[in-house]
């Protein structure tokens, strides 16, 4: 039997992050299973680099290709993932009236979710988003664990399903995880691993939804991958007291994010927010400003290495869930801090 | 236009989340309750659609006779019909969700079609993240469905074109809308054109309607409600359907719920005022995120 990963390709060329990390839960699943790990794609065969691949423990590839595919297309995929999962070419179930595949994974990204709900539609079976680990305990069951409120809860849950069908909560697992892995199965392809071309079957109803992209990007430091985040919440006041944080983003060549309510007071556009329903942010310092620390923002910002809180109340809870803090106003702190970084 | 919106009543939860003493619950005691926020915004995005376009919105939630409440409150918003599919309050899992909903807005339209033009939903619930319920509704429904839309428009079909309301009559007394006529293929030749953020691009989907979408917040700002859509909130009637027994096995099953672990004890305090930034270009300095 084979865990089946689906792999996202990056605007670079070559397996993009959460779905590397997302290959580390699929591994781990294998290896709990004693089972093989293969990595599927949709675009060519050439688009990914296998030599990744198989130090992450792959030891299958399948180049998911059609002519009918131009744009990302959900249910085409989830349609190309359900074909090789019940009929992988090569491979043969070793239970009695299984598939040759026990089950998909992917990232939980925006594709993954949308194209293993598809999956899991398309198959009736049930689908878990957002886990963080995955041991299979029987044939028919894994269990795992799994994000409840972007991760402020977890959840242990039984999946019981001939195919178990499961998205990764990339953020909360860790891009080298791999490297610790004591139960880590030697790759059996060695360094010459081919992706295979897989051609789905695929009717026009497959297409109907089918994206077509702008080329365009928005310009200046991302704040899902910027190093630094300057965080404001209601403490700022207003508007116009944005104007220190983003100096001071620009500073440390960092980007200004901000807590729902000042995207809801419409003090700031809603792509700055950072939480639970904005963006996850990863940086190696989020300088939250003002801001009190509901579970919500901080589903947001647990990915930061470090959090410096500066907040008038000791009490706040964001204070409890920092590593650092300066207890005060950050209309005094943050231009006397700008003022030395200024002269240094 | 007619269009339905699907929320869920779920705690409003501040700094802390807590779990009942079993595991297998939020503690809810000290929590009040909203919808998700994604779904606020899918709300108002119906009503500004129905604004510019005519036609009407429902606000359809699954959940236990209190989940009224917060069907009132998304009518105080300026949607015109609360239905609640009730249930004892257990949680439901999504594949047992999405076939109550697909039973309830498929059929109800005259002639056994469906209903609506647009069934419009949050991308993921608050609570319990499963992010596939609109999927496997449409799958249900055989409809296209678009997912995370952050920008919304309805073309084609000439603007100001009412979809045809279905009068649901098996269910409801169907009020005022429609005409009982046939609704055309594809809602009257009517499309939508939605577009969400992906990695930094743009991807634009096109489908016609009828079709399900669900929206990320950001895609609007929601009103606040108006006073007298709160007093038209507080009388209106809450239309209740008792949807068909949930399945007793779920393909996923909670064992229990638990607070991960803080990795952090407690801020270490660096000082007070401007007397703590030498204290904190340091811990910069140290951090490696000076320039």
């Amino acid at each position: 039997m084979t865990v089946l990963c689906l792999i996202e390709t990056d605007a670079g060329g070559g397996a993009s992050d959460p779905s590397m990390r997302a290959l580390t839960v699929a591994r781990g699943l294998a290896t709990s299973a004693g089972e093989d790990l293969a990595a599927a794609w949709v675009g060519p065969a050439a688009a990914i680099d296998t030599g990744g691949l198989v130090s992450a423990g792959v030891s299958s590839a399948w180049a998911i290709g059609s002519a009918l595919l131009s744009g990302y297309a959900p249910v085409a995929w989830a349609r190309a993932l359900d074909g090789l999962a019940s009929d992988l070419p090569g491979l043969r179930g070793q239970q009695d009236g299984g598939g040759p595949v026990s089950a998909v994974v992917a990232a939980a990204t925006d594709h993954g979710n949308e194209v293993l709900a598809h999956l899991g539609a398309i198959t009736g079976l049930p689908m878990a988003a957002n886990c963080v680990s995955a041991t299979r305990t029987s044939p028919t069951e894994v269990s795992l664990v799994r994000q409840r409120w972007a991760g402020s809860l977890l959840e242990d849950s039984v999946l019981e399903a001939p195919l178990a069908l499961l998205t990764v909560a990339a953020d909360a697992i860790p891009a080298d995880a791999g490297a610790a892995d004591p139960g880590r199965k030697p790759p059996t392809a060695a360094a010459g691993l081919r992706a295979e071309r897989y051609e789905p079957g695929l009717a026009d109803g497959d297409l109907l939804v089918q994206a077509t992209e702008s080329a365009e990007r928005r310009s200046g430091v991302s704040l899902a991958s910027a190093r630094v985040v300057v965080g404001g919440g209601r403490g700022v006041g207003g508007p116009e007291g944005f104007a220190v944080l983003e100096e001071l983003a620009g500073l440390l060549g960092g980007a200004v994010g901000v807590s729902r309510v000042v995207t809801s007071e419409g003090w700031r556009p809603h792509r700055q927010q950072v939480g639970q329903t904005g963006t996850k942010i990863t940086p190696e310092l989020y300088l939250a400003c003002g801001i009190s620390g509901a579970i919500q923002h901080m589903a947001g910002c647990q990915g930061a290495k470090t959090i410096v809180a500066i907040n008038t109340d000791a009490g706040a809870p964001i204070v409890a869930k920092a590593d650092y803090a300066v207890i005060g106003d950050l209309h005094e702190v943050i231009p006397a801090l700008i003022a030395t970084l200024k002269a240094r | 236009m007619e269009i339905c919106v699907c929320v869920k009543r779920v705690p409003m939860v501040g700094g802390a989340i807590m779990v009942t003493p079993d595991g297998l619950e939020v503690d809810v005691t000290m929590s009040g309750f909203t919808v998700s926020p994604h779904e606020e915004c899918a709300v108002e995005e119906a009503v500004q659609i129905t604004e510019r376009l005519g036609g009407s919105v429902a606000v359809l939630t699954l959940g236990p006779p209190e989940a009224a409440g917060q069907l009132r409150d998304m009518l105080a918003l300026g949607a015109g019909r609360g239905i609640l599919l009730q249930t004892d309050g257990a949680e439901w899992g999504p594949d047992a969700t999405a076939a109550a909903i697909a039973d309830a807005v498929a059929g109800g339209g005259s002639g056994g079609s469906l209903g609506y033009d647009l069934l419009l939903f949050g991308n993921e619930a608050a609570d319990t993240g499963g992010y596939q319920v609109p999927v496997r509704v449409a799958h249900a429904l055989g409809l296209p469905c678009v997912t995370g839309i952050k920008r919304l428009e309805i073309v084609g079909g000439g603007v100001g074109d009412r979809g045809v309301g279905g009068d649901r009559g098996d269910r409801s007394d169907g009020g005022d809308r429609g005409d009982g006529g046939d609704r055309g293929e594809g809602g009257g030749g009517q499309r939508i054109v939605a577009s969400r953020e992906y990695r930094g691009t743009e991807e634009v989907f096109e489908v016609p309607l009828p079709a399900v979408v669900s929206v990320k917040e950001g895609i609007n700002l929601p009103r606040y409600p108006s006073l007298p859509g709160r007093l038209r909130a507080k009388r209106a009637t809450i239309e209740t359907i008792e949807p068909r027994p949930r399945p007793e096995i779920d393909g996923l099953r909670k064992v229990r719920l638990r607070v991960p672990e803080s990795t952090s004890k407690g801020a270490q305090v660096l000082g007070s005022g401007a007397e703590a930034v030498p204290a904190l270009v340091g811990l910069l300095d140290e951090l490696g995120v000076l320039p």
